[in-house]
Parts: structure tokens; C-alpha cells; sequence
């Protein structure tokens, strides 16, 4: 029979179906952060159970982390036990984390391919519903909750139904600064948050392959944000490019056989898929949000929508809420939206390739009166390549802030948060009410829009400069 | 786990699509190492107003929907992020069931986990309970899991699809770990065959 690549990597890991049960699925690798692992470690403690294995297990500490002035006792007593509470909990159990001060720290999920830990074919998860970045490297990865957190650790395996394959097929080119992120916000703005529910996507096409892997991690990681729980990449060259000699991948014989088994991953020729969309690459446009959902996106050369201009109620009356939220008129030019926060950073764009672009367009430019613009690399690694390579000071020089890694104004639990009324134009993931502060106003574009928006203090399109 | 018995209870209506975790439980209130007290943080940012005192024009702010265990939202319910913090919240607050057309993944299963049923309507359905709440604030809606049956006082019930396991493991109370380790020959088996065929991932 021909099999899609998520076919594969499911029979390949299917352990047993009890009577009556569903599916168990064997884990291969489990990744960990410090808002959603106490509870399940303080379960295994109460039913006096152990990690069933430690070595399958990278821990890291990135939500609550402050992004300056690191070396200072967390202000926030409540976040400084959580902090402390993950440390004993991955001492308690022999896990490996990367701490706060450890030069490994950074973002889960930019963290995690940095080191190499997770491989194609694999099956890994997290209690983060953005573990859908891993899908780049052709595994299958997806977010779970506390229970399943503790449960993975407690037997490596876990109950599943299987998804529904939806293949989201791209071809054509990308125009110049249209990103991976334009693209993960075209396909929220065309299927809808609620689009990809019960799916695995695969991305395919030409402007697929095209893209670099922090561009696939990227486009991954949002699947969730189109209400897929995984997406997926088939692996390739790039893919392996990427891998060798990093710390957790095989070496010698054992690369050999690692890459005969990865190159049998890609989704066999006639494979069919539950369903398919098509994109023409060509077509996309810098996007830019203007509402507090993802899919409300359109391209910067267009005007905010009106309420009237969506035949479904329900659209509607989400329209009419979010230009209330966001204190926007319909019909403005997308162009002429004022922003008062420029973010740089995130699991989505807070790798090296987006901090070059942001760069490159910041290069020269100050930033605008009354605008504050920060720049948070995904983790330390990230910071350092970016300093050898002088972007720091560039970004300094146009009057960025350049700080220490986390998930910092992505969701804004650590301190950096928006004030009630405030714009910003960020690179982060989701625009929902509050998100990056209470009363605060997100509007998600890559890097080269918001690197853009900072020295015009409004949208820009950037294929204009 | 608490087993799901039959139940009438108060349905409290709160017709808005699209709710997604960051307003079932926002974010300031996920420092918490505990499991438990996510209840009065509950949708608090629309909940309560600014100087903490409750927000008259919410929804569940409403005296006749005191008391309620049952959720009759808009479609799409859950979205966004993984935490399970939103269903503690939900569970805390004293709801046991929700009705809609929809729920994100994530958040569907994490119900199961916590004594939740997620009941999934049709449009229709959904907008004739909407319909019945509006006319008659207060009311109550009978659940019975075993049957997969609701029932209204005017009518509108209907029969809910959901997966047997899901429901056998609700009903009953069922702790999923508690269940797979009964399969641990199988996983060690499993285990066993995974080091032979990936022994890269078991240098
Ligand atoms: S950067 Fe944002 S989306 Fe990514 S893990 Fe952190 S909080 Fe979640």
C-alpha cells in the first residue's frame, strides 16, 4: 500500500491496541518547559511513578525568563518558584536542562534543532502547542497537555486517534521579502483557525523545498495556528545538511544507517491525502494582521475589511469585535496603521536567518519617535552567531534594544508586555486578545515587515525598499 | 478521576466563537506549580473589570446562570495554546460539559483528562440550545453519557457522537496512565525492537 509520510511514521511507532482502548503510540523524544511540566511531575510523584526514560527527555526554561538584567534575583515570586520548581524537578529525575544561566538556554523549540535532538521519523512532543515546529525535519511532532505530559513520562507511550492528511501543496516563487511567515499567515487567512482541526498537514511544492530549515521550522511551527496538531516537511538534503555533526545526531555507521532510514520517509509517489489546497507561492504578499485571531490577515497592500464584507455571521460579528479591540476603522489602508512596539523574536521567528533579514533592513535606519523596538534571540547560540556576526550593532545603532533569549513579549509572561492601548507590529505567533499584555494590540508580520515598520513608525511594503 | 454520572444542571450560555485559552486562562495565572484554584480566574479578563470588581454585562455573570455545569459556546472552542490550565479552570469553575460545533485538538482531548465532556453539536443543534437558553435564562439540560443522549425541557435534544473509549474512560472515572501500564509487556516488547531498528537513538 502507499503511504504518506504520517502514515509511516504512525505504523512505524504503533505499540498495541488494547481492547477497547486507543492506539498507543511509542514517544521518542519529549521536550519540556516550566509552565506546563510541574503538575505532571508532582502526578508522578503522588502515584509514586518514575521517568520511564530520562535520555528521551531536553528541558528548558523560557516562558517566565527575564530578557535583561539576567544576573538579578526573577522579581516575580510566583515566577521565580516555577523557575526553581522545574530545576529540582529535572535534578529529582536525572533530566537534562538547559537553565537560565546554561549557554544552551533559549526558546524550547529553537533550543531543541540547535542541538540536533530531534531526527526525521520521529515522533515528539511537548506541552506546547507549538512543538509543531519539528514537523521541518519530517517528525511528527505536536503539542499535548499536562496529563499527557505526565503520561509520556510514565510509560514513553501515548493514547492516539489517528488524524486526517491534508496536504497543502505550493508551488511558484516567492517574491523578494515575501518570507515562510507570509506564507503559515496566508494559509491561517485562507483555511481559518479552525481549518487544519483533526489534520496533519504536509507542506509540499516548490516554494517548500526552496525554503531554508528555519524557514520550514517557521511554516511548521504556525500549523497549529491554522488547527492542524503537526505539519510536516519531507526531509531531504537540506534536511541532512542541517543535521550533521550536531550534538544528538549519529555519527559514522550510525549516520549511515540513520539516513537509509530517513530517506524511505518521504510520502510515497500516490499516496492520496484526506485533503488538498493549493497555493501559488507567487501570489503571496507580505502579510500583516489586523485582527485578534491569525486568520484575520490580509496583504499590506490592502485595506482593513468591514464587517458588511463577510457573508457569514459569525465572521462578521468577529470583525466588528476585533476593529473594536484593536481601535481600527474598516477600510484603512494597512499602510497607514501607526505602531507603537516593534517585537523581534518567538519559537517562529527568533532564529538567525530572521534576525539577518530584520538586520539588513534595520541597517542605517533609526527608529521612529515614540516607537520602542526590541530584538530577542531565540536562545543564546542565536544571540552569539548574530553578535560574531555584528547584527547586535546594527540593531543598536538604529536604536533596538538587543536582548537575552526567551519567549519574552510572544506572550508576555515574563515582564515584556504591552500597556492597555498599545500597537505593536511582532513576529510572534498569535494576535489574540491580551496576548502580548492586557488591552495590548498585536499585529503579526515576519521580520522584514516589522524591522520595516520600526523606522516608519506604520506598515510598510517592504518590497518597495 | 471523578466518574461522569447523569445529570441535570443550569446551562449557561455564552455565545462567542473562536474563544481561545488565552481568555478560558490568561497567562499571568499560569506561574501556578499547582493543579488546583484556576476557578476564579476563569475568562478573567472579561470577567472582571478593572478594578477586580465582577463584570456585570459577562455572560456567566449572570445571576440566573449560577450554579451552572453545563458550557453552551460558539464554535471553535479551545483554540490556541496547550494548556491544560484551561480545562482546570473550566472543571474548577464547576462546569462538567460543553456544548459546541467544534473544539481545537488539544483542547478536546485535555477534557477527557479532567472530567470533562465536550459534546459535539451540529450548527443547527447549536443554535436551537442558544435559542432555548436566550428564552428561558436559567434553564436546565439533562446529560446522560451512557446513552450519549441531552435533553431540553423544549425539546432540542439530540444523541452526541463520541469515541467508546473516551467515553468508557469518562464514565467510569479512568486514570489513562493507571490503564497503560497495564500494557507494559507490550511497550518492553515495543522498546525492544525499537533499539534493534533505530540503535542510533539507543547509543
Ligand atoms: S515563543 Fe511563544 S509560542 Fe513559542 S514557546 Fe514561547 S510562548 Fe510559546
Amino acid at each position: 500500500m502507499k503511504k504518506t509520510m504520517y502514515e509511516k511514521i504512525w505504523d512505524s511507532h504503533f505499540v498495541v491496541e488494547a481492547p477497547g482502548q486507543a492506539p498507543l503510540l511509542y514517544v521518542d523524544r519529549h521536550l519540556m518547559h516550566e509552565v506546563t511540566s510541574p503538575q505532571a511531575f508532582e502526578g508522578l510523584r503522588l502515584a509514586n511513578r518514575k521517568v520511564r526514560n530520562p535520555h528521551s527527555i531536553l528541558a528548558t526554561m523560557d516562558h517566565c525568563v527575564p530578557t535583561k538584567d539576567r544576573d538579578l534575583p526573577i522579581a516575580d515570586p510566583i515566577a521565580k518558584k516555577q523557575i526553581e520548581t522545574m530545576a529540582d524537578n529535572c535534578q529529582e529525575n536525572g533530566l537534562n536542562l538547559y537553565d537560565m544561566k546554561n549557554p544552551n538556554n533559549g526558546v524550547i523549540h529553537i533550543v531543541v534543532p540547535e542541538h540536533g535532538f530531534v531526527h526525521p521519523g520521529m515522533i515528539v512532543v511537548c506541552g506546547d502547542s507549538h512543538t509543531a515546529t519539528h514537523g521541518a525535519f519530517g517528525a511528527l511532532a505536536f503539542g499535548i497537555g499536562t496529563s499527557e505530559v505526565e503520561h509520556v513520562m510514565a510509560t514513553q507511550t501515548l493514547p492516539q486517534k489517528k488524524s486526517k492528511t491534508m496536504l497543502i501543496q505550493i508551488d511558484g516563487e516567492l517574491s523578494k521579502y515575501a518570507s515562510a511567515k507570509d506564507i503559515a499567515l496566508a494559509i491561517t487567512g485562507k483555511i481559518g483557525t479552525a481549518g487544519g482541526t483533526g489534520y496533519v498537514i504536509e507542506y509540499a511544492g516548490e516554494a517548500i523545498t526552496k525554503l531554508s530549515m528555519e524557514g520550514r521550522m517557521t511554516l511548521c511551527n504556525m500549523a497549529i495556528e491554522a488547527g492542524a496538531r503537526a505539519g510536516l516537511v519531507a526531509p531531504d538534503q537540506k534536511t541532512y545538511d542541517y543535521l550533521k555533526g550536531r550534538e544528538f545526531v549519529p555519527s559514522g555507521e550510525n549516520w549511515d544507517k540513520a539516513l537509509a532510514y530517513w530517506k524511505s520517509l518521504p510520502t510515497d509517489k500516490g499516496a492520496e491525502y484526506d485533503t488538498t489546497i493549493t497555493l501559488n507561492a507567487a501570489n503571496i504578499e507580505p502579510q500583516v494582521t489586523w485582527g485578534t485571531s491569525p486568520e484575520q490577515v490580509t496583504g499590506v497592500t490592502s485595506i482593513i475589511p468591514a464587517p458588511e464584507d463577510f457573508d457569514d455571521e459569525i465572521k462578521r460579528q468577529a470583525c466588528e469585535n476585533a476593529l473594536n479591540y484593536m481601535g481600527l476603522k474598516a477600510h484603512t489602508k494597512i499602510t497607514d496603521i501607526a505602531v507603537d512596539l516593534i517585537f523581534i523574536g518567538s519559537c517562529t521567528n527568533g532564529r538567525i536567518e530572521d534576525f539577518r533579514i530584520a538586520a539588513d533592513i534595520a541597517k542605517g535606519t533609526k527608529v521612529a519617535d515614540n516607537v520602542t523596538a526590541i530584538a530577542v534571540p531565540g536562545s543564546y547560540h542565536v544571540k552569539k552567531q548574530a553578535e560574531d556576526e555584528g547584527l547586535d550593532k546594527v540593531f543598536i545603532d538604529a536604536g533596538w534594544e538587543w536582548r537575552d533569549p526567551g519567549c519574552s513579549m510572544c506572550l508576555a509572561m515574563n515582564g515584556d508586555e504591552l500597556t492597555v492601548g498599545q500597537r505593536s507590529a511582532s513576529t510572534s505567533n498569535r494576535n489574540f486578545e491580551g496576548r502580548q499584555g492586557k488591552g495590548g494590540r498585536t499585529h503579526l508580520v515576519s521580520p522584514a515587515m516589522a524591522a520595516a515598520a520600526a523606522s516608519a513608525g506604520h506598515f510598510v511594503d517592504i518590497r518597495n525598499l | 478521576m471523578q466518574p461522569y454520572n447523569k445529570h441535570q444542571s443550569i446551562a449557561a450560555l455564552m455565545n462567542r466563537s473562536n474563544v481561545d485559552t488565552d481568555q478560558i486562562i490568561p497567562k499571568q495565572f499560569l506561574k501556578k506549580v499547582e493543579r488546583s484554584g484556576f476557578g476564579i480566574h476563569l475568562f478573567h479578563d472579561w470577567r472582571y473589570n478593572e478594578d477586580g470588581s465582577k463584570n456585570a454585562d459577562f455572560e456567566l455573570n449572570k445571576p440566573a446562570f449560577k450554579g451552572a455545569k453545563i458550557l453552551v459556546v460558539g464554535d471553535n472552542f479551545g483554540c490556541g495554546s496547550s494548556r491544560e490550565h484551561a480545562p482546570w479552570a473550566i472543571e474548577d469553575y464547576g462546569f462538567n460539559t460543553i456544548i459546541s460545533t467544534s473544539y481545537a485538538d488539544i483542547f478536546y482531548n485535555n477534557c477527557f483528562k479532567n472530567s470533562i465532556l465536550p459534546i459535539i453539536a451540529t450548527k443547527k443543534q447549536l443554535a436551537d440550545l442558544m435559542g432555548e437558553i436566550s428564552a428561558n435564562e436559567g434553564v436546565s439540560f439533562t446529560v446522560d453519557l451512557e446513552k450519549q443522549q441531552l435533553t431540553t425541557p423544549a425539546g432540542n435534544g439530540f444523541t452526541f457522537e463520541i469515541d467508546p473509549f473516551r467515553k468508557e474512560n469518562l464514565a467510569k472515572g479512568l486514570d489513562d496512565i493507571g490503564l497503560t501500564l497495564l500494557q507494559t509487556d507490550a511497550i518492553d516488547q515495543y522498546e525492544a525492537k525499537h533499539k534493534q531498528n533505530f540503535p542510533w537513538l539507543w547509543a
